[in-house]
């Protein structure tokens, strides 16, 4: 958000985060299980491609599991039964989550607010439908045993480490690419758009155009993260189609802040890492979630982010 | 004998007749959460929740103290509406200069929340709970067998929904809500105690999903879980009804009893997929709902 | 009882005299319970197997050839991916040797992926689908307690052979649905019986009249559920609302748990005929368990899951005991040499498809008069020999055996 131009040659603290990050992503697999870190990086990016629809133009999509799940589902079909290398089945998932979300988002943008939600969450309840009725998704059981390949023929994805940079590599490309989005032009009249929609019209946007070409590209990251995610788990399911799914990106990306950039990926961490290390004591963990999601609302709606950022900068001034 | 797209028109009928009784589950959910949500701004996601608490209430007044059914049907909406109006006067007024996103999110941890405790406490396979003896049995209507019991739940579901909607429409306490609705502070200003009208009416949406809740216990499995597939459904019927309208929450619910049960019968396996597909259309042609206004 | 612990004692100390030449990787034999903690089968397997599993340990003397045992346990909420994550980690990173009970076809298959990889043992007793012992089979995989033939052959046969000929069936719409429907299709139309007609509903489903209408209309004798858990409870709870089960036509529910019959009330269940792996009131040593697991689980009684589990576990140590290692292949090498006898299994054998056949029981569910108390819900009609029950080996679909 700082509007100096940084003159070459000094660095920003932004940049040494960033680059803190990077670092610290490279190393993390010799730390912290490889599997655990690659499902929280596919969740991150599901929730960065939500929050450049809902942070950026206001729109608040509930059906964001139709395009996770569904391209988590093209790219295993494709992979399994086509045999396509692993660069192929996912960008076989990302293009179905494009024309998947074209199509219902030509629809979904007609609309505002609460509606525009029921909207996408009627859609996802069709797709939800499709898959249970398609026999290629196999119902229930899903697909299994899906082969992760040798990416470009070359490097063998069946090494987790490998594995774990492809996936690392990819995300930070997409985060990349959300960043050069939120900061074009583009970008900026996005958020004219969901400051004030009407004014945005009146400067004479085509406000439509804008929303369905943000809401096409929301939908491609998400089946980008669906498509990788299938490859790490070498599986693709129900559960990932299913509403559930459209309502714990939204909660990953509000409990990490919204509007932020980093915000989606502690959102997603957090609830992977409950999910995961909460696993052991069983029935509860769906308690502790419901807790910190009534505490998170109460105490910090900004989200993690949201509120740690402004302490930052604030500290930031005074160093 | 006549037959509508090979059906037996008389099966026909026997299935429209329960369609419109599950119809009457989806109408009283549904007006709970359109009142919830015309005056408190919040889309009450721990409604199918609260539904299953007056189920679950139910059956421990019958096990721990012995009550009966007919005991249950106005003491677990009591006691569910107070736990609501608790939670109201805690947590939800926190909300409601907010985004309604946030109300969406508190209403759905709680959801987890309350499902989860219940789930620690009596499992997840269900409990048995018993048709009550004066409405055993059934008539044979010649087309189908009908269950007293269900006669009953849509007899008192119409006159429930009814009822709310006169005290809504009719009454002056109805009249100030609705004006509360348009603009609480001119309302305030007025001398009428606006805080106190909110939590009452959260209490009665609550009480009416509790309601449903005893109202379903002899059919469905009183278990845990037995509201959380429900509440999108419903969300969907006050959707397609028009957010925030009372007649539209009650006539949409019975009449997508309808679309569903004749789902049932010609395509089964999309039953719990119509809906969606009913929502799409209607928001895509109607914007605000059958019966809302444009805003 | 006595001599069964002491036969175990000796064996125990026999074989710690060897131990200083097995091979137990980290000093540890390390079991993990994998189930679902809080979801729709968290009743029928869950914390009771967990429970189940720790019995099996601490009767088996808590030390294998000296060597501590430890039991870990995680809910895989049944989803694929995070019992797929939960397998993995387990085994690579917490020493895990073997994983147990698995309900649900797909977090058995997801993990059974896993095992096959690194060559673990992973023993199912939760999951219904024949697919463990055929496509999905391993040399390290085996599948315990009931599989969705057997409850075919079991309930199917006799319901055709007491002149239930006609069915109209009430399926799940997901593949275990269809797959039960058309076990039980082939069961009774080759007992002589015919199909009127099916339906397929929404998983999860609330309402069932609908679908039981159109079951009456269909004048078939027997309305077949080929569906679980809520979904079969709410079916027969409204079967009986609507005098579908007054007017002459029976259920048959093709997979029922002592827990569902529990949650039903013999009120309403009544009557029904189905088929089971265990049931605790069967023998000294049968009930001799449920006491035992009554005490810690507050009063309920194992499920065929749940006692499937224990038996599992405590010839899985029997056999790394023997084997003196808890390398996957060896092991179960091993497990399939042992003959399986105890309060679950009479002369239980381990198939090369990783079947484990042993008997099952046709059961009624008792008039409300006659029973005698809680959970005492089921009389046995009839033993089905484990030859009968389960699918020949002959027509297992297994690769691993073709390859043989």
């Amino acid at each position: 958000m700082s509007s100096t131009p940084t003159s070459s040659g000094s660095v920003s603290p932004q940049k040494i985060l960033v680059l803190a990050l990077i670092v610290l992503g490279l190393i993390a697999p010799f730390g912290i299980y490889p599997i655990f870190l690659m499902k929280g990086l596919c969740f991150a990016l599901f929730a960065a491609a939500f929050n450049l629809l809902l942070g950026y133009v206001g729109l608040l999509s509930f059906g964001h599991a139709m395009f996770f799940g569904f391209s988590a589902y093209v790219t295993a079909h494709g992979a399994k039964e086509w045999g396509l290398t692993p660069e192929l089945a996912v960008l076989a998932g990302v293009a179905t989550a494009v024309v998947l979300g074209a199509f219902t988002g030509w629809l979904a943008i007609r609309r505002s607010g609460i509606y525009f939600a029921m909207v996408t969450l009627a859609f996802s309840q069709m797709m939800y439908f499709v898959a249970v009725q398609a026999p290629f998704t196999h119902g229930e059981d899903g697909i299994q045993g899906v082969p992760r390949g040798h990416l470009f023929g070359l490097i063998d994805l069946n090494s987790t480490l490998n594995m774990y940079y492809f996936v690392f590599a990819l995300f930070v490309g997409a985060l990349l690419i959300i960043h050069r989005i939120i900061h074009s032009p583009f970008g900026q009249v996005l958020k004219a758009i969901r400051d004030n929609e009407p004014r945005a019209i009146s400067l004479g946007y085509e406000v439509e155009r804008y929303k369905l070409l943000a809401f096409t590209l929301s939908a491609g990251l998400a089946g980008l993260a669906g498509s990788v995610k299938a490859l790490v788990f070498q599986l693709a399911s129900l559960a990932d189609v299913h509403w559930h799914a459209s309502g714990e990106v939204v909660l990953m990306t509000l409990l990490g802040g919204v509007g932020t950039v980093f915000g989606p990926t502690v959102g997603a961490f957090l609830v992977v890492a409950i999910q995961n290390y909460f696993s052991e004591v069983g029935s509860w963990v769906t308690i502790i979630q419901g807790v910190i999601f009534v505490f998170c609302v109460l105490l910090f709606r900004s989200g993690m982010v949201g509120v740690l950022t402004p302490w930052l900068k604030r500290r930031g001034i005074r160093g | 004998m006549m037959t509508i797209f090979g059906i037996p028109a008389q099966a026909l009928f026997g299935q429209l007749l329960l369609g419109l009784i599950n119809g009457a589950f989806y109408a009283m959910l549904s007006l709970g959460l359109a009142l919830i949500f015309g005056l408190l701004n919040i889309i009450n996601f721990s409604h199918g929740a609260l539904y299953m608490m007056g189920a679950f209430v139910a059956w421990l007044l019958l096990t721990v103290l012995g009550a009966g059914y007919w005991t249950a049907l106005v003491v677990a909406p009591l006691l569910v509406a107070v736990f609501g109006m608790i939670i109201e006067r805690t947590m939800l007024c926190r909300l409601y200069k907010l985004d309604h996103l946030y109300g969406l999110l508190l209403t759905f941890g709680l959801a987890l929340v309350i499902e989860g405790v219940f789930r620690q406490l009596y499992g997840i396979s269900g409990m048995p709970y018993a048709v009550p003896k004066e409405l055993a049995g059934g008539w044979n209507l010649g087309f189908m067998y009908l269950p007293i019991y269900r006669a009953w739940v849509v007899m008192a579901s119409m006159v429930l929904c009814l009822g709310s909607w006169l005290l809504i429409e009719k009454t002056k306490l109805g009249a100030y809500l609705r004006a509360a609705t348009e603009n609480a502070t001119l309302v305030q200003a007025f001398g009428i105690n606006v805080p106190v009208m909110i939590t009452l009416t959260y209490g009665f949406g609550v009480a009416l999903a509790a309601i449903a809740g005893v109202l379903a216990a002899p059919i469905y499995s009183v278990n845990p879980l037995m509201g959380s597939n429900l509440i999108i459904v419903v969300f969907a019927v006050v959707v397609i009804g028009g957010m925030g309208s009372i007649l539209g929450a009650i006539v949409t619910g019975f009449l997508l009893g309808l679309v569903e049960g004749l789902t049932k019968v010609f395509y089964p396996e999309a039953a719990s997929t119509v809906i969606f597909v009913v929502m799409a259309i209607v928001l895509l042609i109607k914007p605000a709902g059958l019966f809302g206004k444009r805003s | 009882m006595i001599t069964k612990r002491l036969l175990l004692g000796a064996a125990a100390l026999a074989l710690s005299a060897g131990a200083a030449q097995a091979q137990y990787s980290d000093n540890k034999v390390k079991i993990g319970v994998l189930t679902d903690l809080s979801g729709t089968y968290s009743d029928l397997a869950g914390s009771g197997s967990v429970e189940a599993a720790k019995m099996a340990v601490e009767d088996f003397g808590g030390k294998l050839n000296g060597i501590a045992i430890e039991v870990v346990s995680a809910d895989h909420q049944n989803k694929a991916d995070i019992a797929s994550s939960v397998a993995r980690k387990w085994y690579e990173n917490e020493g895990v040797d073997a994983i147990f009970d698995l309900v649900t076809t797909a977090a058995a298959v997801a993990v059974r992926e896993v095992s096959r990889e690194k060559g673990k043992i992973d023993i199912n007793s939760g999951a219904a689908s024949t697919v463990l012992t055929n496509a999905q089979c391993s040399p390290t995989g085996f599948h315990w307690t009931y599989d969705t033939y057997a409850l075919a052959v079991g309930t199917g046969n006799a319901v055709v052979k007491q002149g239930g000929d006609s069915w109209f069936f009430l399926t799940a719409d997901y593949a275990f649905g269809h797959d039960l429907q058309a076990q039980t299709e082939r069961v009774v139309k080759a007992s002589g019986g015919k199909v009127l007609g099916a339906v397929k509903h929404p998983f999860p489903n609330a309402d069932f009249s609908s679908f039981l209408l159109q079951a009456q209309s269909s004048g078939a004798k027997i309305i077949g559920l080929a569906n679980a858990g809520s979904d079969t409870i709410n079916a027969i709870k409204q079967a009986k609302e609507f005098g579908i089960t007054q007017g002459g036509q029976k259920l048959a529910g093709m997979l029922v748990f002592l827990s569902d019959v529990h949650s039903l009330g013999l009120e309403t269940a009544q009557g029904m005929q189905m088929t089971t792996g265990y049931y605790w009131d069967m023998d000294d040593s049968s009930r001799a368990f449920a006491k035992k697991f009554g005490e810690r689980m507050k009063g309920k009684m194992p499920t065929m899951v749940q006692a499937g589990v224990y038996s599992s576990v405590m010839h899985y140590l029997k056999a790394a005991a023997a084997a003196k290692t808890d390398d996957g292949v060896k092991v179960a090498d091993e497990m399939r040499k042992l003959p399986i006898n105890d309060f679950f299994a009479k002369n239980g054998k381990l198939r090369a498809d990783g079947r484990m056949v042993h008997d099952m029981f046709l059961v009624e569910v008792k008039k409300p008069s006659e029973s005698k108390g809680p959970w005492d819900y089921y009389k046995v009609l009839r033993t089905i020999p484990g030859d009968e029950a389960y699918k020949p080996l002959a027509e297992s679909a297994c690769p691993a055996l073709m390859k043989k």
